[in-house]
């Protein structure tokens, strides 16, 4: 069900400007990592590379041992280096990858529940068993009642519980979720910052890019403070969190609270 | 903020009185309720009747002379012998006149639908990364987007004496050749033509549409791995569509009239049939060109229904919930009217009304609800 995540000398460029720059990471399978940082530290783009919504330039994302969005080959000089996978390939991998939006990105001519079944029938699931599955999913995140509704018809903390059913509707082994209550209003994050605890407790691998100290403190087991797309500190939140090393650590903390 | 103004003025005016009316302020934002004394005696025996609302004179003087003028040239209409109406009866439903329209209407519907289906094609390579296609795609637009419509079409008319046989075959070995005017008859010559310069139109038609999804749209459909084939068909053409039909339905109703240059490749529609008629019969040629004015009017109101009801299934989704359609409008307003001549003779039973007109309003949401979901 839920597997591990090795990042090893990722490095990204956009134009000149590196936003990262060497990052290696390993997460086990079943762990729930927060990813801090100010904003422009990388951390938004280190979550797309794990996907390879973001290809790397340099360095190599693997997911239970498998190499995402590209494949090692030794060239004609016996040299190896790893060559993107044709995009087939690289779809049916993300398609066990879930990927939450800070701005949910719901399909807005789609019902909540041909969203959330939209990805198993495209990976050939008979449409029936999808949208049977599909209206589990919406029930487990509080939302059985509103299958037939439309995404703009729903609230925000609504549209991203069903985002976040959507995602899992795959049955993913690990799930990325990019700040998934920063387009939030303050009174809608809870029942969000709930339903991802309760995926959290369900021992699915999770990485969760957010600005929620509190949370990350609460329910993240590992924390990674990132800046200019380097790893400043990393632990457990008790360490990272309560009694950080880094100035700049020190800095974000005391500004963010 | 009225009041403060008010609180100032009488400040002014009555010295005395600001001190109280401050008193008045301080009491009522302790209690909560508005402050009498910011209004005199007279603001007070108004509040009981309705706001008038801006009288707009000069709207009605204007519009008086738009219709004077607008009257004057109707009763033309009715005074001017070459109008020739009882002509225009005559030739409306000849069946001349219908074989031209029926050929206007042909020739404009498959060129639509040819022309729908290649714009996307186009687009589609248009946007590829392959640079060879978008390339092609590009070059195809500025070539058919430069040359006019009636050039292509004479051009494909004397395609003939350019290429007297066309055919395929293995190069420098046997070929398989037919005449070229056994291959296209003269309306294959205009729907070809036609479309070629509409798919040109129509590919940047749907680019736009494509371009203007927002792009999380294209990202959730990767994240979720969809083959490329379903992103576009599932996710980014239904969304596109809201911003390609009204674009393209007014390129339809240009087709539907560019329809009339057939007349030069010798094919007879609506405005050929026409021609040919005043040609035979001069003086019916006002009453003719009549004729095919109210037909073109027609066309192009039928598309503009078409036009409402399919803009309206692209609007799913995009609002939260559609306004009423004409007709379910008509048929809540007539609903109303029953509903109040039934409730007794001048609307006495004023509870009634209220409930009914209340009933009304609550079946008119639950429609246009069934309709947004």
């Amino acid at each position: 069900m839920s597997a591990s995540i090795d990042i090893h000398g990722a490095v990204k460029a956009f134009g000149s400007q590196t936003v990262i720059d060497g990052v290696d990471l390993t997460l086990p399978s079943g762990s729930v990592t927060a990813i801090l940082g100010p904003s422009g530290s990388g951390k938004s783009t280190l979550l797309r590379a794990i996907n390879h919504l973001e290809p790397l330039d340099r360095g190599v994302v693997t997911i239970g041992g498998e190499t995402i969005g590209v494949r090692l080959r030794t060239g004609r000089d016996g040299v190896p280096r790893y060559k993107e996978l044709p995009e087939r390939l690289i779809l049916r991998q993300r398609a066990r990858i879930g990927f939450v939006f800070q701005h949910f990105n719901l399909f807005p001519h789609l019902t909540a529940l041909e969203n959330v079944a939209e990805g198993p029938i495209a990976s050939g699931v008979p449409a029936s068993t999808a949208r049977s599955r599909a209206r589990a999913l919406l029930d487990r995140v509080g939302l059985g009642d509103r299958a037939d509704t439309r995404p703009r018809q729903l609230s925000g903390g609504q549209q991203q519980r069903v985002a976040i059913a959507r995602a899992l509707a795959l049955e993913p082994s690990v799930v990325l979720l990019d700040e998934p209550t920063s387009a939030l209003d303050p009174e809608l994050v809870g029942e969000v910052l709930g339903v991802i605890r309760s995926l959290a407790e369900s021992g699915t691998t999770l990485v969760i890019v957010t600005h929620e100290v509190a949370f990350a403190r609460d329910v993240a087991d590992h924390v990674v403070f990132l800046d200019h797309g380097r790893i400043v500190e990393q632990g457990p939140p008790a360490q990272v969190i309560d009694d950080p090393q880094h100035a700049r650590t020190q800095d974000f903390l005391s500004r963010v609270r | 903020m009225t009041q403060t103004t008010h609180t100032e003025r009488d400040a002014v005016t009555r010295p005395d009185a600001a001190r109280s009316d401050a008193d008045a302020h301080r009491a009522s934002r302790q209690a909560g309720r508005p402050s009498d004394r910011a209004i005199d005696a007279a603001g007070r025996a108004a509040l009981d009747r309705p706001v008038v609302p801006l009288r707009h004179p000069v709207r009605w003087i204007a519009a008086a002379l738009v219709l004077v003028v607008l009257l004057n040239f109707v009763e033309t209409l009715f005074t001017n012998e070459q109008w020739g109406w009882p002509a225009v009866g005559k030739w409306l439903f000849s069946p001349a006149i219908l074989t031209g329209l029926q050929l206007t209407l042909v020739a404009t519907a498959l060129s639509a639908v040819i022309s729908f289906a290649g714009g996307i094609v186009v687009a589609i390579a248009r946007l590829s990364r392959n640079p060879v296609l978008s390339g092609l795609a590009w070059g195809y637009v500025w070539l058919f987007r430069s040359v006019p419509l009636i050039l292509v079409l004479v051009f494909l008319y004397n395609l003939g004496s350019l290429y007297p046989t066309i055919g395929i075959g293995i190069p420098f070995g046997p070929q398989l050749e037919v005449p070229t005017a056994n291959v296209l008859g003269d309306l294959a010559i205009g729907v070809i033509g036609l479309s070629l310069s509409e798919i040109a139109y129509a590919s940047e038609i749907v680019r736009a549409g494509v371009l203007a999804v927002d792009h999380g749209q294209h990202e959730a459909a990767q994240a979720l791995g969809l083959p490329r084939r379903r992103q576009f068909v599932r996710v980014i053409l239904p969304q596109a569509l809201r911003s390609i039909v009204p674009a393209f339905v007014n390129q339809i109703v240009g087709l539907l009239k560019a329809s009339s240059l057939l007349f030069y490749v010798s094919l007879l529609d609506l405005f050929g049939v026409v021609q040919n008629l005043s040609s035979t019969y001069p003086t019916d040629i006002i009453p003719l060109l009549v004729v095919a004015t109210i037909w073109y009017l027609v066309l192009t109101s039928a598309v503009s229904v078409v036009q409402y009801y399919v803009e309206r299934w692209t609007a799913r989704g995009a609002v939260r919930a559609l306004p009423p359609t004409p007709f379910q409008r008509l048929r809540a307003a007539v609903r109303r009217r029953g509903r109040r001549s039934t409730a007794g003779p001048g609307g006495a039973d004023r509870h009634g009304q209220a409930a009914a007109t209340q009933r009304v309003v609550a079946s008119g949401t639950s429609t246009t609800n069934d309709r947004a979901i």
